[in-house]
């Protein structure tokens, strides 16, 4: 009896083998398409590096959109690959040293702590392009680009100052660094231009992903009076938290509507695609430059989407006119007199804010409570 | 159905065909798995068993991503066997990491003039002291008040990533660096010297692999080795014997703090070149997984480690390659665990076919 289940069991292994050889044979057979040869110049290989999942929403989904539009606007002239998951230690350097031999022309790397790695390949490697989101060292063939995400959350905060019954907003926030910090205050100021009696209480994670830790953070924010919340973190997690609390919340990174919609007030979406299109255009073209790219809601390169349907009017007309504001330029996110929560005056009156204020902040605006976690 | 008996001594050729036989499990799996998602499953498998050791590169790397696994795992598997539960090690590797770095950049700012021959055994014995002095807490809190080292050493890692969070958003931040988390780039002195001109893999490997070969003669050559064994599992037959299972708390915890410190230390002076919050990549943990992979056997240790580290670098080589994406690599990755600490059941035991019969009360 035991000898002859083991032969089935060896025979019915072989048989498995031997289907699975078949279907491996199977696929090889046709020859891809793809790799036909033609007699047009080669595609431009593009690689992406992605700090989180792509999933169906956030940060590197959003990337990911752009990545997918350009293969769309190009056809053959370009081809894409993405690495996901990439931690921002050590393996980045790999990852991209990998890209970079695998015959890739351009790399974009998403993620501020692919900085160093990225300044260390694009070293040995002066005949390829890279392009690093959100960080600050370039070099000849080293550029970077950032969205002003902060006209979003302003925007945001104009739809919280008018939506929040108890006059406190919740913010989950990843890691304070500048970007960050902005957005929050950013936030602060968008609510506080529609009402001046919003206070807003803040939660760190020191994660840009982590749906269990977000859910906390929101929880704990409900649980102090916050009723209205946005999160500098990638997941959906905030806003769903809201929707079982039944309160608001926002989307971030990408449209988010679909996974809370009785609490999405709206969504801060980016929008890279207009970036990776100039971007593509420019190295096909030949025309490459190491620049700095900020761009906002003027270029397209975020906005408020998918405003809530049960907004009220006035709210929509006030959310409206903000986001006309910062596309013709009446509206400035950071215009003095902006006065940090010790009560000093960090803005002078009917100044505006350039980039070397804004990439330096490290306080936060009257309104927001506590203290930035780096200045303790 | 299937009967696991216990055999009567451990079987010698198991413990040689086990980890085989879990190789062929997790090809045939995964080869399962790749097919159902449309991938050519030898093209995905060669990602995993073959690209990682294939050219200099490669294997440069490969060495580099095993480095901080190997000496972390090798203090586990003396801790484990001391029946010492320190699953703490990502907090020693921090403290290593930040006693290291703290050092270099020490070195940095104050423009000391020193070759990287030099700076190397200074760098190693700060690492040591950081995670040693972690884990010390560890053993004096268990010596002391009979604390749980289990529960000790895991809270410690989070106020170890806390603490570096705060030295790299506070006081050690790049004064120039727009704000951001991280230190400097510290000097080329501090830098653990490579053994291939423009590769990334340093001398620290070799120090690991020093390091395995060393653990193997105290554990198995020495008469403090063996009382260490002893004196975990069986306190009360060690006391008969005149072992202090105190001292064994004390010798496993110290020893294994160091080890992951002087990892932490490697991978900061390293393939990094600064502090920054994201130090902490799970090395600490995954050795936990990579010590009983090894079976608590420092060599073991050494080979679990390469697997391990294959396996993580074939699934990010699978992504840009052949589209697989990061999730599944994870599944095959943990197919790949299951498999091999499965099979080593087997070593132990025997499967029985036995017929079905419903048991009735006695």
């Amino acid at each position: 009896m035991t000898r002859s289940f083991v032969r089935k069991l060896a025979l019915g292994a072989v048989v498995l083998g031997a289907t699975l050889a078949a279907c491996a044979k199977k696929e090889e057979a046709p020859p891809a398409p793809a790799a036909a040869p033609t007699a047009k110049a080669e595609p431009l290989k593009a690689a992406f590096v992605y700090v989180g999942p792509v999933g169906d929403s956030g940060w590197s989904f959003s990337h990911d959109l752009g990545r997918k539009n350009a293969l769309a606007k190009f056809g053959d002239k370009v081809t894409t690959t993405f690495v996901e998951k990439v931690p921002e230690g050590p393996d980045a350097e790999r990852v991209i040293r990998d890209l970079v031999a695998q015959g890739n022309k351009v790399v974009f790397a998403t993620s501020f702590g692919f900085m160093d790695a990225m300044v260390k390949v694009a070293k040995d490697h002066p005949d390829v392009y890279f392009e690093h989101a959100t960080g600050y060292k370039t070099a000849d063939n080293l550029r970077v680009y950032e969205a002003r995400f902060y006209e979003g959350a302003y925007l945001a905060g104009v739809v919280a100052g008018k939506m929040t019954k108890t006059n406190t907003l919740g913010f989950v926030a990843s890691f304070p660094i500048p970007e960050v910090l902005r957005n929050i205050n950013a936030y602060t100021l968008g609510a506080q231009s529609v009402n001046p009696k919003v206070k807003t209480r803040v939660v760190w994670i020191n994660s840009w992903f982590d749906p269990p830790k977000e859910t906390e953070a929101a929880q704990s924010l409900m649980n102090q009076g916050a009723d209205v919340l946005l999160q500098n973190t990638d997941s959906t997690a905030v806003l769903q938290a809201a929707e079982r609390n039944g309160k608001f919340g926002f989307g971030w990174d990408s449209d988010m509507s679909a996974f809370a919609p009785k609490a999405h007030l709206g969504s801060v979406a980016l929008n890279w695609t207009v970036y990776y299109e100039k971007s593509f255009g420019e190295i096909l073209e030949k025309r490459w430059k190491p620049e700095v790219t900020k761009w906002g809601v003027k270029e397209g390169m975020l906005d408020f989407v998918k405003p809530a349907a049960f907004l009220p009017e006035e709210t929509k007309k006030a959310v409206e006119a903000a986001r006309e504001g910062l596309k013709t330029g009446t509206v400035a996110v950071f215009k003095g007199p902006v006065v940090d929560n010790t009560g000093k005056e960090v803005l002078a009156k009917d100044a505006v804010a350039d980039d070397t204020w804004k990439g330096a902040i490290n306080f936060y605006v009257k309104g927001v409570e506590g203290k930035v976690p780096s200045s303790m | 159905m299937i009967r696991l008996d216990v055999r009567p001594v451990p079987s010698l050729r198991m413990s040689v065909l086990s980890p085989l036989i879990a190789l062929a499990v997790t090809v045939a799996a995964g080869g399962v798995l790749f097919l159902a998602l449309g991938k050519d499953p030898v093209r995905v498998l060669s990602m995993f068993l073959v690209e990682p050791f294939h050219g200099v590169r490669a294997l440069t790397e490969l060495g580099l991503k095993c480095t901080p696994l190997i000496l972390c795992a090798l203090g586990l598997g003396l801790c484990f066997r001391s029946n010492v539960w320190n699953i703490g090690a990502e907090g020693q590797f921090l403290m290593g990491a930040i006693a290291g770095g703290g050092l270099a950049l020490w070195v940095t700012t104050a423009s000391v003039a020193l070759s990287p021959w030099a700076f190397f055994p200074l760098v190693v014995t700060a690492g040591a002291a950081g995670g040693a002095a972690w884990a010390a807490i560890v053993a004096l809190l268990r010596d002391r008040f009979n604390a749980n080292e289990i529960l000790v050493s895991l809270m410690l890692v989070y106020v170890a990533d806390l603490f570096l969070s705060w030295l790299v958003f506070g006081p050690w931040k790049d004064p120039r660096g727009f704000n951001f988390p991280q230190t400097v780039q510290f000097a080329a002195a501090t830098e653990i010297p490579r053994f291939v001109r423009g590769m990334r893999l340093h001398w620290g490997f070799a120090f690991a692999l020093v390091a395995a070969v060393l653990m193997w003669l105290f554990m198995f050559r020495t008469h403090r080795g063996i009382q260490l064994q002893i004196g975990g599992p069986a306190p009360a037959a060690a006391r008969y014997a005149g072992f202090s299972s105190r001292s064994a708390v004390w010798t496993t915890l110290l020893v294994s703090g160091g080890l992951a410190g002087v990892a932490g230390a490697f991978e900061v002076a390293g393939p990094m070149g600064q502090l920054t919050p994201h130090v902490a990549s799970g090395y600490g943990f995954t050795a936990i997984i990579v010590a009983f992979v090894g079976r608590l056997h420092p060599l073991g240790a050494v080979l679990a480690s390469v697997v391990l580290s294959a396996f993580v670098i074939g699934g990010q080589l699978a992504q840009s390659r052949v589209g697989l994406p990061a999730s599944v690599s994870g599944v095959f990755q943990g197919i790949l665990l299951l498999a091999l600490l499965g099979c080593d059941t087997l070593i132990h035991h025997r499967l029985r076919l036995v017929r079905w019969t419903w048991r009735t009360a006695p």
